[in-house]
């Protein structure tokens, strides 16, 4: 065993060899190597400690205390050499993993509803957020429900307003409007007040053509009670309009006819496509038909079982499928029952 | 109903500009769709409100214009010259006009003719080319003679399709006038609304633009005198059912000449949409467009004869079924017993109120004219017009009710303008047989019915003020008017029909615009919402999450299109007495039937498709009106499951399994449950790979892979189609309105892997059912993770492997709890399944 002096000089070189060998180190492997050669059981090192006993006694804490120095020395170079070689390899990732950013997602399978669905829960909520809830009647009806009682007898020249599918069961029909309905739900309701819309398919006997369908959804509207107005009609369905058209919506109520109410009107809303200039969508009219409306005519009251005396009311009707291609500048009203996925996942 | 400016302007003064005025009409209830210009200037203004069309005619470039001489053309024949004077200078003129003809070669003309006279420049229609199709005129060249403008037709001037000869203008019109300023016009072309057949005549819709303007009402006037011998003994009516016939009133004119109308008459009827025949005809065409009372001219000669040179009686009564007659038109109509007919003693003569006998119309030689105006029941009128599929202007008149007032006053305005333009001597008096009277409804309204009904607060005076200005006769009495209809409409009921009348009267003419707009105040209705709708809405936002396109397909179709799917000849289908086509002539049975079509047609435009619809099959019922209405739900998947993209080639296609998922996930997510799904044979699915849902004992849908056999009914690719139809009211009634939830578990669980070795055919259900029994409540999830079959477990046998969660809720679990938890297990599957647990 040397004397203390050459071991404190032979540590010293140990120190200086070990960190230089550390600065070549560029991976986590030579790192591992580097670690095992310099700090481990055999490295030089370990070796001096391992043979303390063999200096004199009076040299041992000095050697000791170096010899720990400089373990602790190449204990802080390792870790700090592993934390800079851990930034370098991120820095080469970052550097190194560039994607296309412009190379098309992967998107998960999406569902939608018919354009037809969202347009209704449109409708649904506004009249919702007015107190007016959701009553269904059926397709096939009876010529009594669909005319009689909403004041369209038969040979009425008002039943030249619809053009009928009639079955092969005589007084049954398709329903040519979801009027059937407001009686269902008035003599359901009376003598409470009523406040629904009724939604539901319809049928007319019409060629099919880009502006006309044998099959419609409409939306009625009814209000009946004790102080209902034709100005009350004309806040509520201009609040509808501006909620569906938006809150600068234009409107006119102007005079029309429907048997089952009076006085009855066409509400128009000012064509949003063109702003009212005119324009192919309005015809040049700059307004946009949107609904029929009218106060509920007394011998259709009494047919639901209020009395005309007492209870007024409101009614109007629409069509979701007008609506929504007005919306959305749909050319061919015989796109919505094609359902053509072309079509329906623009929705 | 085309209404013509300058005719309106006969009976109310006008002076708001055209735009204005088919406004004021729209916001009447006499909605304009189409303003037709007739020379009058294009109106400027910002709003495109309405549609005009037509032609202007330039002030300088178009006027009134006298040609003095007509002369032949030295190398035409067709072709002739005339010496044309247009109030600064005279011209010679070339024009090819049949109708000048006559004039050739009678020198200078003792009466000159008036022409409506187009200059260089002039812009106006081509009269040779179909359609209106606008042209400049330039000078030219025509068999050797220069032309730069010329005499004009209709046609040429955009006023009507006549082309045969130039317009002849009445003698008093102004030669060098402006012919805008002379004759210049805008047809308004109006829907009539069905309770408005007041207003299909000039008369009406004069009244409504006077009394919304507050002017008076000119109402025509006769001109001519009714001075003839009486008509008294010439003829005698006899009208069988006054409900049929509840007014018949006849005129008679003698020595009348029928000859072409005055121009501005014939012009007039042109603008209206009528054709000119002669001034008799014309006449009863003229006073119903200006009065809205359709007239019948009978040769009274021919009715004479009939009668054996005696005075005629008219008959009026309801047709024998099957009974004969020729109208006008030559065709020979056998007739129903609701059609009403005017007879005489020899037989029928006319269809009352639709069309006229051939043998007693006027013709060229008629000279003494019978005038009838009547009144007839509307509704047989209907009958008749759509039995004999025949309408006419006097038929859509009565199918919607005239007023019996109007029969006299239309006869005698008919005979005056038919004297007027024929000639002859109009009888005094009439023949009014009136047997049913009508009765005009007095209405009372109080002030506080046209507040309750409309929100506005109108006094009694102002209501009747505006009543008065329709004609209806008011007496006010405190807050109350008593409104008495007039005698020209029929559309005014009694009592509260009669107040709604009214009402909607009063707010047409006070102003949709101007009535303010209200929230409503009423109390609201028990709130009761729609819980079937709110689940049916949460099935299809759960569908739709799950990846699901909702479609809406036609309820129509026919059974061969359903029988594709369904082979079931001789179902019961709601079926239609008059279908647009046959191949939408039932109402349908199938709502999966639908939505296949609906994937066939889009199988060829995307690589995967998963589509489903919620709606109605109709199931007829035995001695039942109306069919069952049945809401289903149908979902359909087919193609791939992941379709290719930049980074992965296409998967598997869509298997049974996958639909199932769908299925499972949707009872999930809508917290139904249990739910079994358990084999069955159906006759349009693959027979080992369909399923139907159960929940208890209850079936409430099938679905899988359909047939091979009925997949090649239809275009599909190869992949298979997977289908389902479910019972939507079951599912809706399934779905809890409340769910509870567990907590979650604050103690590890043991988790473990068992492989469990059965018989091929025990179903896997089965399996998890015998552990879930063993395991009890400490066995907290079994799930399968894969299934294995080979050699080592032996032929016809599988080896199912399925990770277990033991869970306690109170306590950690020892190994040694979780140990006898699994003997458990493994006892009852080899005891119960003949199972053998694999080694692990």
């Amino acid at each position: 065993m040397p004397e203390g002096q050459t071991i404190i000089e032979q540590l010293e070189q140990i120190q200086q060899s070990a960190l230089r060998a550390l600065e070549m180190v560029q991976d986590e492997a030579a790192l591992q190597e580097w670690r095992v050669a310099h700090l481990g059981r055999h490295s030089s090192v370990m070796q001096i400690f391992s043979h303390l006993s063999e200096v004199p006694k009076e040299e041992r804490p000095r050697i000791g205390q170096r010899a720990n120095q400089v373990k602790q020395a190449l204990e802080a170079a390792l870790e700090a050499r592993a934390k800079q070689l851990k930034r370098l390899a991120l820095e080469r990732s970052l550097t190194s993993e560039r994607l296309d950013v412009t190379l098309p997602g992967r998107q998960p399978v999406r569902g939608r509803l018919h354009p037809t669905t969202q347009t209704l829960r449109k409708i649904y909520s506004i009249f919702a957020d007015m107190g007016f809830q959701i009553y269904r009647s059926r397709d096939v009806e009876t010529d009594e429900y669909n005319f009689e009682l909403l004041n369209i007898p038969a040979y009425h020249p008002a039943r030249d307003m619809w053009d009928t599918f009639h079955t092969t069961r005589p007084g049954v029909i398709l329903r040519t409007h979801t009027s059937p309905g407001q009686i269902h739900a008035m003599r359901e309701f009376a003598p409470e007040p009523v406040r629904v819309i009724l939604p539901g398919m319809c049928y007319r006997y019409e060629q099919i053509s880009a502006r006309s369908e044998i099959q419609f959804n409409q939306v009625e509207v009814l209000a009946v009670g004790r102080k209902i107005t034709f100005s009350d009609m004309k806040g509520t369905l201009n609040d509808f309009a501006r909620r569906m058209f938006g809150a600068q919506a234009r409107t006119r109520l102007r005079p029309s006819y429907f048997p089952f109410t009076e006085p009855s009107a066409e509400m128009d809303v000012e064509c949003f496509v063109c702003g009212g200039k005119g324009c192919q969508i309005c015809k040049g009219s700059g307004w946009l038909e949107i609904m029929g409306c009218g106060m509920v005519h007394p011998i259709v009251l009494q047919n639901g079982g209020y009395d005309p005396r007492q209870y007024s009311g409101f009614a109007a009707g629409m069509g979701p499928e007008r609506i929504t291609l007005l919306l959305h500048r749909i050319e061919d009203i015989r796109y919505f029952w094609a359902n053509d996925v072309r079509f329906l996942t623009q929705f | 109903m085309k209404v013509p400016l300058s005719w309106l302007k006969d009976y109310v003064d006008i002076d708001m500009p055209l735009h204005e005025i088919a406004r004021a009409l729209t916001m009447l209830g006499l909605e304009v769709d189409e303003v037709r210009l007739v020379g009058l200037p294009m109106p400027v203004q910002e709003q495109h409100e309405f549609r005009f069309t037509g032609l202007s005619w330039e002030t300088d470039k178009i006027v009134v214009a006298q040609i003095n001489e007509v002369m032949p053309h030295p190398n035409a024949d067709r072709l002739v010259l005339c010496r044309l004077y247009d109030g600064t200078q005279e011209l010679v003129i070339l024009t090819g006009a049949p109708n000048l003809y006559p004039y050739k070669g009678q020198g200078a003309l003792e009466k000159p003719l008036k022409v409506a006279y187009a200059r260089e420049g002039a812009k106006i229609y081509d009269g040779h080319q179909p359609g209106q199709v606008l042209t400049t005129l330039k000078r030219t060249k025509i068999r050797g003679f220069e032309s730069f403008s010329m005499v004009c037709s209709e046609k040429e001037l955009g006023i009507s399709d006549e082309h045969e000869g130039v317009i002849i203008l009445d003698d008093d019109a102004p030669t060098g006038m402006p012919l805008v300023d002379y004759m210049g016009d805008a047809v308004f072309d109006i829907s009539i609304l069905p309770n408005m057949i007041r207003n299909a005549c000039i008369v009406g819709v004069a009244r409504e633009l006077a009394a919304l303007t507050n002017k008076p009402l000119r109402k025509p006037k006769r001109t001519q005198p009714m001075d003839g011998p009486s008509i008294e003994g010439q003829v005698a009516i006899q009208i069988t059912d006054s409900n049929l016939n509840p007014r018949f009133v006849v005129g008679l004119l003698r020595g009348a000449v029928p000859r072409p109308s005055p121009y501005w008459v014939q012009r007039r009827l042109r603008l209206a949409g009528m054709r000119p025949i002669n001034s008799i005809v014309d006449a009863t065409n003229y006073v119903m467009l200006e009065l809205g009372e359709p007239l019948h001219a009978f040769d009274y000669d021919v009715l004479v004869k009939r009668a054996d040179g005696k005075a005629p009686t008219i008959i009026t009564r309801a047709a024998k079924q099957g009974e004969v007659l020729t109208t006008l038109d030559g065709i020979e109509r056998k007739l129903d017993d609701f059609t009403i007919l005017v007879c005489d003693t020899a037989g029928a003569l006319s269809l009352a109120g639709v069309m006229g006998g051939l043998e007693s119309e006027v013709t060229e030689q008629t000279r003494n004219v019978l005038l009838e105006g009547a009144t007839w029941n509307f509704i047989n009128t209907r009958r008749t017009v759509a039995a004999q599929k025949l309408s006419s202007e006097a038929a859509y008149r009565f199918a919607r009710g005239i007023h019996p007032a109007l029969a006299l006053e239309g006869v005698e305005l008919g005979l005056d303008r038919m004297a007027a333009w024929s000639g002859g001597q109009i009888a005094a008096g009439f023949v009014d047989a009136y047997p049913k009277p009508a009765v005009d409804p007095v209405v009372t309204l109080s002030e506080a019915d046209v507040q309750r009904h409309l929100g506005i607060a109108l006094s009694a005076k102002q209501i009747a003020a505006l009543l008065r200005r329709l004609e209806f006769e008011c007496t006010v009495n405190g807050s109350v008017v008593l409104a008495k209809t007039p005698p020209h409409r029929l559309d005014i009921g009694s009592d509260v029909v009669g107040q709604a009348d009214l009402i909607e009267e009063i707010a047409r003419h006070y102003g949709y615009d101007v009535i303010p707009e209200t929230r409503l105040s009423d109390s609201l209705p028990p709130q009761r919402g729609n819980p079937l709708l709110d689940r049916e809405e949460q099935l299809r936002d759960t569908l739709v999450n799950l990846g699901l396109q909702e479609i809406v397909t036609y309820r129509l179709t026919a059974p061969e299109r359903e029988a594709r799917l369904l082979e079931v000849a001789n179902a019961p289908y709601v079926e239609l007495a008059n279908p647009i086509a046959p191949e939408r002539r039932v109402l349908r049975r199938s709502l999966l039937a639908s939505v296949l079509e609906v994937a066939e047609r889009n199988s060829r435009l995307s690589d995967r498709l998963a589509l489903f619809e919620i709606g109605p099959v109709f199931l007829p019922v035995a001695e039942k009106a109306l069919p069952v209405e049945q809401a289903r739900l149908a979902i359909v998947l087919s193609g791939e499951r992941n379709p290719a993209a930049w980074d992965r080639s296409a998967g598997e296609p869509y298997d049974f399994y996958d639909l199932k998922g769908i299925l499972e996930a949707l009872f999930d997510a809508l917290h139904i449950n249990p739910v079994e799904y358990l084999p069955i044979e159906h006759s349009y699915y693959h027979p080992g790979k369909c399923a139907r849902i159960c929940a208890g004992e209850t079936t409430f849908g099938v679905f899988g892979e359909l047939h091979p056999l009925v997949k090649e009914r239809y275009e599909f690719g190869s992949a298979p189609v997977l289908a389902a139809e479910l019972d939507l009211s079951s599912i809706l009634d399934l779905m809890p309105e409340r769910y509870e939830t567990r907590a979650v578990p604050v103690f590890p669980p043991v988790l473990e892997d068992i492989a469990v070795v059965v018989d091929e055919n025990v179903p896997a259900e089965r399996v998890r059912a015998v552990i879930q029994q063993a395991g009890g409540k400490l066995l907290t999830e079994i799930r399968l993770f894969d299934i294995f079959r080979g050699s080592q477990i032996g032929a016809g046998k599988k080896s199912m492997a399925y990770s277990l969660t033991y869970q306690a809720p109170d306590r950690t679990m020892t190994d040694q709890e979780a140990a006898q938890v699994r003997q458990r297990i493994i006892r009852r599957l080899e005891q119960e399944l003949g199972a053998k647990i694999r080694s692990q």
